[in-house]
């Protein structure tokens, strides 16, 4: 019960972050799942997209109203990426689950040195966004 | 075409790491079809969800999906995004960023040792 609340609590941190900093909920859905609910690696990605569905479909609505949505960009974007996805998942269902647990290690390493270098750039770009936010 | 590309490698990635991928769409749309940031952002999330489908549901024929732990974590997250971009507008700070980049830093090593 305290795990599933904590997990529950978790997530919600989750969505606020990726808010927050415009990244994914993935990069911190993957560590939840895996090291709060105990789901192997390959499952807990597996789950982290299904995860981020809710958070995706409320956000692009959202940017949908603001009118930042190319639609036709978006569809041929998603369409080709459906090939993409099928090599990736024989790719990670192949590979042993320590090896995918150190891949995905590293990315979010990657990730964090590209959130500290935009923070520590001349023209922060949270600043720059807040000058850009859409009128209503 | 550059847009296919730019799909077939999002997708790649996105499967292999369970994540969105907007961590790649972003900059290539802005740097490869410069999109401005904001269109770049929008696009990429709706693009996602197409991705985020696509690889739920060819994990779930291998029977990787586990619904349970999927909606613990990700129905309090929909409420939190959009906390966290409400917020995005007020708050701005290095330190909350760089604290950020610390806490995923840390995961990663925790993952890989």
């Amino acid at each position: 019960m305290t795990a599933v609340l904590l997990v529950g609590l978790l997530g919600f941190a989750g969505g606020v972050l990726a808010g927050l900093f415009g990244v994914g909920g993935g990069v911190l859905f993957v560590p939840t799942l895996a090291l709060g609910l105990g789901l192997g690696q390959l499952n807990a990605e597996a789950s982290s997209l299904l995860a981020i569905l809710p958070t995706v479909v409320a956000g692009s609505w959202r940017q949908h109203r603001y009118g930042n949505v190319r639609w036709r960009a978006a569809l041929g974007l998603g369409l080709a990426a459906v090939v993409g996805v099928e090599v990736g998942v024989r790719i990670a269902t192949a590979l042993p689950e320590d090896v995918l647990r150190r891949l995905f290690g590293g990315l979010l390493i990657v990730v964090a040195a590209q959130i500290a270098w935009r923070a520590l750039r001349p023209r922060p770009a949270p600043m720059r966004e807040r000058a850009e936010r859409p009128r209503r | 075409m550059r847009l296919v590309a730019i799909g077939l490698v999002a997708g790649l990635f996105s499967a292999l790491f369970g994540v969105g991928g907007g961590v790649v769409i972003v900059p290539l749309l802005v740097v490869v079809l410069k999109f401005a940031p904001r269109p770049a952002t929008g696009t990429s999330l709706a693009a996602i969800g197409i991705i985020a489908l696509a690889g739920t549901a060819s994990y779930a024929t291998r029977g990787h999906v586990e619904v349970g732990p999927a909606a613990l974590v990700g129905i309090p997250a929909a409420f939190g995004a959009v906390a966290g971009s409400a917020l995005q507008q007020r708050l701005a700070t290095r330190t909350l960023s760089l604290a950020f980049a610390f806490l995923l830093a840390a995961v990663g090593v925790r993952l890989i040792v």
